[in-house]
């Protein structure tokens, strides 16, 4: 911090929200196991939360322990990100440098466009079964449109100067690529991939929810039909954890890959 | 460079050939026989289905009642979702306290996927239609709320100062400069939800439902039957689409009379 007064502001911030995660806590507890006032066959009290957490932590709960689902979920959807997304940007890049692609895609695109990525799931699982294959398959579909669409946008958003000046100093191939294209469309390019992160963990949840042996949605199925709250809420609590550090490690790479984006 | 747009007869052509190289691809794929055709049916299967199931019920109803019960659920969760959204982005908008206190519970549930309530939804509600409308109002509500939120942060204060001097109370200023100040906003805000909220509803009917177009899916998944899973996709696609071009419609007409 540079100077005393927003430090102070941020600490003052700071203790604002601890004081609220403070009193929520306390007034769930209350609310629950002190009172009984919401029964805790319903919403688990916070220390039965704990409990199972620690119970999955250690002795593991539906087929492994909490690390091994975790790290289960995360590699499944950073291996279908990373490959949709890469073909996703480059067909996107390609569309929005050439119009004679963008009407040979637009119509395969058109129809893939408004399926949300959920309405997948079942069609894989027809194809592909309850493995990894129908997982991957299901993530694909989630993060490409995303990817896509947004690289798309991004070179068409690059001021036409900057085109006009590629083309006199005679800038082609893989050059106005990598010095013109990707550089120009690259902030929408990160948006698009967020959103297509989003997409494929919410989608690859749902699918495990639906049919899988390991991993965070079935720790949520395994829950829901053993009716055990308290671990609900702690494949729900693990489920916004992930997805949350794959948002922030994606905004880390955003800072790398574009150090000279003023933020 | 980047080209000048296509001549119009050049841009069909290309338009038509990479429609038919889909179709041809797709239909090859089906006729030629390297997977069955209940596994992968050729399109006009697809078409046909699609138009056997109106007529002919499949798993209690024919397609447009299972639509009409999905739309039913979209529309309580949708409308559940703007009529605690936007009171509330208000008040967090106006009261500090609110918004410190509301923010980090905000935060946290934000991250958890919608389709992530279904345990929860099953244990409270079953198969009721409280369960989809719980996880349509969790992937509805954030856009909402957060659109409202940041139409109201972003009224001129001079506006709000006026109000106050002429004796507008807390109310008054929310309902009379607020609100209205945000509805640009909030209108996009509520396309946002519509699209996150009918692609909940699909996850939602997948698990915990016994009728509608996520339903009929399943159902179609455990007959092992492509062409209705397709037809059920192909249904959805079109409805979220038309919900999506409505809403369009309204925020274009709020935008042109408020001459953004």
């Amino acid at each position: 911090m540079s100077s005393p007064a927003p430090a102070r502001k941020v600490l003052s911030t700071l203790g604002t929200t601890l004081g609220a995660v403070t009193v929520l806590l306390a007034l769930w507890h209350v609310l629950t196991a002190a009172t009984g006032f919401i029964s805790t066959a319903r919403f688990p009290a916070p220390l039965e939360v704990f409990d199972a957490f620690k119970q999955i932590a250690i002795e593991g709960y539906s087929n492994g322990r909490w690390h091994e689902h975790v790290l289960r979920s995360v590699l499944l959807v950073t291996m279908g990100f990373i490959v949709s997304s890469s073909i996703g940007v480059t067909l996107g890049l390609a569309m929005g440098a050439s119009r004679k692609v963008e009407a040979f895609v637009n119509p395969i695109f058109l129809l893939l466009r408004p399926i949300p990525p959920l309405a997948w799931i079942p069609l894989a699982i027809v194809w592909l079964g309850l493995g990894d294959a129908a997982k991957i398959m299901v993530i694909f579909f989630a993060a490409f449109v995303p990817s896509v669409i947004n690289s798309y946008t991004g070179v068409r958003q690059i001021d036409k100067p900057i085109f006009e000046a590629a083309s006199m100093l005679d800038v082609t191939g893989w050059r106005y690529w990598r010095e013109v294209l990707i550089p120009g469309a690259m902030p929408s390019i990160f948006t698009g991939l967020r959103l297509s992160l989003q997409a494929s963990w919410t989608t690859l949840v749902a699918a495990e929810l639906i049919g899988a042996l390991w991993g965070l949605g079935q720790i949520l199925n395994q829950a829901a039909q053993d009716i055990f709250p308290a671990m609900i809420l702690v494949g729900m609590l693990s489920v916004a954890l992930c997805g949350w550090l794959m948002t922030l490690a994606l905004g880390w790479v955003e800072s790398r890959v574009t150090p000279w984006k003023v933020r | 460079m980047l080209e000048p747009k296509l001549d119009a007869r050049s841009f069909w052509t290309l338009t038509v050939a990479g429609a038919v190289a889909l179709f041809g691809v797709w239909s090859l794929a089906a006729l030629s026989g390297i997977t069955s055709r209940t596994f992968l049916p050729a399109p006009w299967d697809v078409l046909a289905r699609f138009a056997q199931l109106t007529v002919e019920p499949f798993v209690g109803h024919v397609l447009h009642e299972h639509l009409l019960s999905s739309l039913q659920r979209f529309g309580f969760g949708f409308v559940l979702a703007v009529i605690v959204g936007i009171p509330l982005g208000l008040l967090m908008a106006w009261f500090g306290w609110v918004d410190r206190l509301v923010s980090p519970l905000f935060e946290t549930v934000r991250f958890i996927a919608p389709i992530a309530w279904v345990p929860f939804a099953a244990l409270w509600f079953g198969t009721g239609i409280g369960g989809p409308v719980l996880i349509i109002f969790m992937g509805a509500f954030p856009p909402v709320l957060i659109n409202t939120y940041r139409g109201a942060k972003n009224v001129d204060r001079k506006y709000i100062e006026a109000a106050q001097m002429l004796g507008a109370g807390s109310i008054r200023a929310m309902t009379q400069v607020l609100l209205p100040a945000a509805v640009p906003s909030i209108v996009a805000g509520l396309r946002i939800s519509a699209g996150l909220g009918w692609q909940s509803l699909v996850g939602a009917e997948l698990i915990v439902a016994s009728s509608g177009v996520g339903y009929l899916m399943v159902k179609g998944q455990a007959a092992i039957s492509t062409a209705t899973v397709m037809s059920g996709m192909i249904a959805i696609g079109v409805i979220g689409f038309l919900i999506d071009v409505a809403l369009r419609r309204v925020q274009l007409v709020i935008e042109a009379r408020r001459g953004v």
